[in-house]
């Protein structure tokens, strides 16, 4: 009896210790690298980085949607500066603005720039104005998996009335419309949204709400107000799409490839239908306004944009810092990592992540805006 | 010779012993050692712990809710809505009631007869070769971490049950329980039936040790007057171990109640305004999975209270049910010799 019980709790053990020895990240190379900035890998904009390296540890939080772009910044920046840590928790845009607020971390990550109530608790935080820079240019895709189809196209109308639950078979004469070529069956349209506050559904709200006003009355929010079935976050919406025929969401374009779904081509009314690739969601960024003043750069995207060759569901994710922090050491560490962030070696990795780099113009705002953070 | 069921020896002679103490106590010679008076001590120690444990935790759920349900609009008991944010706060709990119970339901019809009778085969009929290795096996089912079972249903087992909900929904389509709904992911059946595998090892354990407890002689007896194995079992070991696997079946229950992450993983929530369906193959969140999806949101005090509120009926759902049992089981506490 003893026998065979201790062989099971060893099985156990065993199998525990693999599964537990495969967690952990990745970032050990940070110290393997040598010391100072001289073995990181800095080219062109991005040798300021070396210069302003910190010792300490910085924490932030926020938005899910830029957690990859984050992540591989701050691996790019520790391989350089081997005595800083930083540490990002990505709990959603919402949690991240009330942790900022709440003094409980250095910057915070967000979908959408502050509000005005939430920046006047940030100013009142911080002591001095808080700035919404933006660094990462998620594009919101609207993925589906449809078997036999790969090659859907559609408007932002016909695109409300799905989300909406009007349209609910793939067939529906609207999508057909748009899609003369392809082979629609009958199966029945499953709508999967983000059942977590999220700043993803705020944006892909917008642009229903902007694009399509007449099909999509309801007010842009966090919280989902259209039809379909809610999962947990990014990751959920989409194996969900990914494990259902028939599937369509919106999600982030990492998620797309990941999980190998297909995006559909929006039509905007330039005359062809836009895919999603880098360039043409940089395009989307370019032609955005500035609404912040000075050094604050939220901007406003224009969604119902009919410029050719521009993919218009672009999601910012802004860092939202304090131009002046109470503590001097504090901003100096969020000035070096942001200036990293920010640079050219950082924001051109992360295409493949699926993410749109920034365009230059926006790129050299957020560069002197950093700069100015104390 | 004690067992789950609280016979005991002692209590089979009972009445005085030489020194007018009943026999329980024991002489006077041993109650007053040192080591006799620590002992009691502190296990009166730890059941007033214990005891305290819960209400307080009590005290804790009611004082945060209570501020909650007050400020609510809407009646807590039936509204659908859950909107416990901003200065009119509108929530109620009848849906994140009825996922709850209907997924711990299926999981318990599921889970409990599966459960005996894996005992049953363990300690009846399993050759004792088969014994160890069988009952070390069901026993690794419980060290699954929960989070891997979601992981497991989300990916490998959906895909089994699919066919299996595509075809109740035609066969039984007509029947409320079963009609079709439009949803394909974690409908409360799916749900059900995981958790139905979670609490599995429970039940199996702990009447696994009440079965083996049966008094031989009654089993004896039973095949001695003739009885077939199968009727030995119905009349002399299911009777003797019926308060155990009730027991089993209430930690079970509770389990099943209260498990979060591996239902967080797999819910599909509902859109607002979905039309109100008793079907079991509709979406919902358990109380268990709102709270844990919102827990991100806890900003102010108020809407805090409402997911605490909610908390609240669920300590109060596996109170009642507990407390059910223990009428139960104390109404047919095991026969002694």
């Amino acid at each position: 009896m003893r026998t065979s019980r201790a062989l099971a709790v060893g099985a156990v053990a065993l199998t525990g210790a693999l599964a537990l020895s495969a967690c952990g990240s990745d970032n050990n190379n940070g110290g393997a690298s040598g010391s100072g900035g001289a073995g990181g890998a800095s080219t062109g904009g991005a040798s300021a980085a070396a210069a302003s390296c910190f010792s300490g540890k910085l924490n932030g939080e926020g938005s899910t949607a830029q957690k990859n772009a984050i992540e591989a910044a701050i691996k790019a920046y520790q391989t350089a500066c081997s005595d800083a840590t930083i540490n990002y928790n990505a709990t959603g845009s919402g949690a991240g603005i009330k942790q900022f607020t709440g003094k409980q971390v250095d910057f915070a990550g967000s979908d959408s720039a502050l509000k005005t109530d939430e920046a006047a608790a940030a100013k009142t935080a911080c002591g001095s104005d808080a700035w919404n820079l933006p660094m990462v240019a998620g594009p919101i895709a609207i993925a589906y998996n449809v078997k036999g189809v790969t090659n859907l196209v559609l408007n932002a109308d016909v695109a409300a009335k799905i989300f909406n639950g009007v349209v609910t078979t793939w067939n529906d004469p609207a999508i057909t419309a748009l899609n003369s070529g392809a082979s629609l069956s009958a199966t029945p349209i499953k709508v999967f949204f983000r059942s977590d506050e999220s700043g993803t559904t705020e944006n892909f709200t917008n642009y229903l709400k902007a694009a399509a006003p007449s099909a999509w009355t309801a007010a842009p929010a966090k919280k989902w107000t259209g039809q379909g079935e809610g999962k947990e976050k990014s990751a959920g919406v989409s194996s969900a799409v990914a494990s259902t025929d028939g599937g369509i969401t919106y999600t982030e374009w990492s998620y797309v490839a990941q999980n190998k779904l297909s995006m559909a081509k929006i039509d905007t009314g330039s005359g062809t239908p836009v895919e999603l690739t880098g360039a043409t969601a940089g395009k989307a960024i370019v032609a955005a306004k500035q609404v912040g003043t000075g050094n604050d750069l939220s901007l406003k995207l224009d969604y119902a944009t009919k410029q050719a060759g521009t993919y218009p569901i672009v999601l910012v994710t802004y860092n939202i810092v304090c131009s002046k922090y109470a503590d001097a050491a504090k901003g100096t560490a969020v000035k070096g990592f942001l200036t990293s962030f920010a640079s050219d070696s950082t924001q051109s990795g992360l295409e493949e992540l699926g993410y749109a780099p920034l365009p230059k113009e926006v790129q050299s705002k957020v560069l002197t805006a950093v700069g100015a953070v104390s | 010779m004690s067992s789950i069921t609280g016979a005991s020896v002692a209590s089979q002679f009972p009445g005085d012993g030489p020194s007018g103490r009943s026999n329980i106590e024991g002489d006077s010679a041993t109650s007053r050692r040192i080591g006799d008076r620590i002992f009691a001590g502190a296990s009166r120690g730890a059941g007033l712990l214990v005891i305290a444990l819960v209400t307080l935790i009590g005290v804790f759920l009611l004082a945060q809710a209570i501020p909650a349900l007050l400020k609510d609009q809407a009646s807590f008991l039936t509204s659908r809505e859950w909107a416990p944010g901003g200065d009119a706060p509108r929530f109620g709990i009848v849906e994140l009631l009825w996922t709850t119970v209907a997924s711990s339901a299926i999981a318990m019809v599921i889970a409990v007869p599966f459960g005996v009778a894996v005992a049953l085969f363990i300690t009846q009929y399993a050759p004792r070769w088969l014994k160890r290795t069988a009952a070390s096996l069901v026993d690794l089912l419980a060290a699954v971490p929960s989070i891997v079972y979601g992981l497991w249903a989300a990916l490998t087992f959906r895909s089994l049950i699919s066919p299996v909900e595509g075809g109740l929904q035609d066969v039984l389509g007509w029947f409320p329980l079963f009609s079709p709904t439009g949803i394909s992911g974690g409908t409360i059946f799916f749900i059900g039936i995981v958790l139905s595998i979670m609490v599995l090892p429970i039940v199996t354990a702990l009447s696994r040790e009440v079965f083996d407890q049966t008094p031989v002689t009654h089993k004896e007896g039973a095949l001695a007057l003739g009885a077939t194995r199968w009727e030995m079992i119905r009349t002399a070991v299911l009777p003797f171990g019926r308060p155990g696997v009730i027991s089993a079946s209430m930690l079970a229950l509770g389990r099943a109640l209260g498990e979060t992450i591996a239902v967080t993983f797999l819910v599909s929530k509902l859109a607002d305004n979905t039309p109100w369906t008793f079907s079991l193959f509709n979406g919902g969140e358990t109380f268990a999975s709102r709270i844990a999806n919102n827990a991100a949101e806890f900003d102010t005090p108020a809407k805090t209270g409402a997911y605490i509120a909610a908390g609240l009926v669920l300590f109060v759902l596996t109170f009642i049910v507990n407390a059910i049992a223990r009428v139960v089981i104390e109404r047919r506490k095991a026969f002694s010799e």
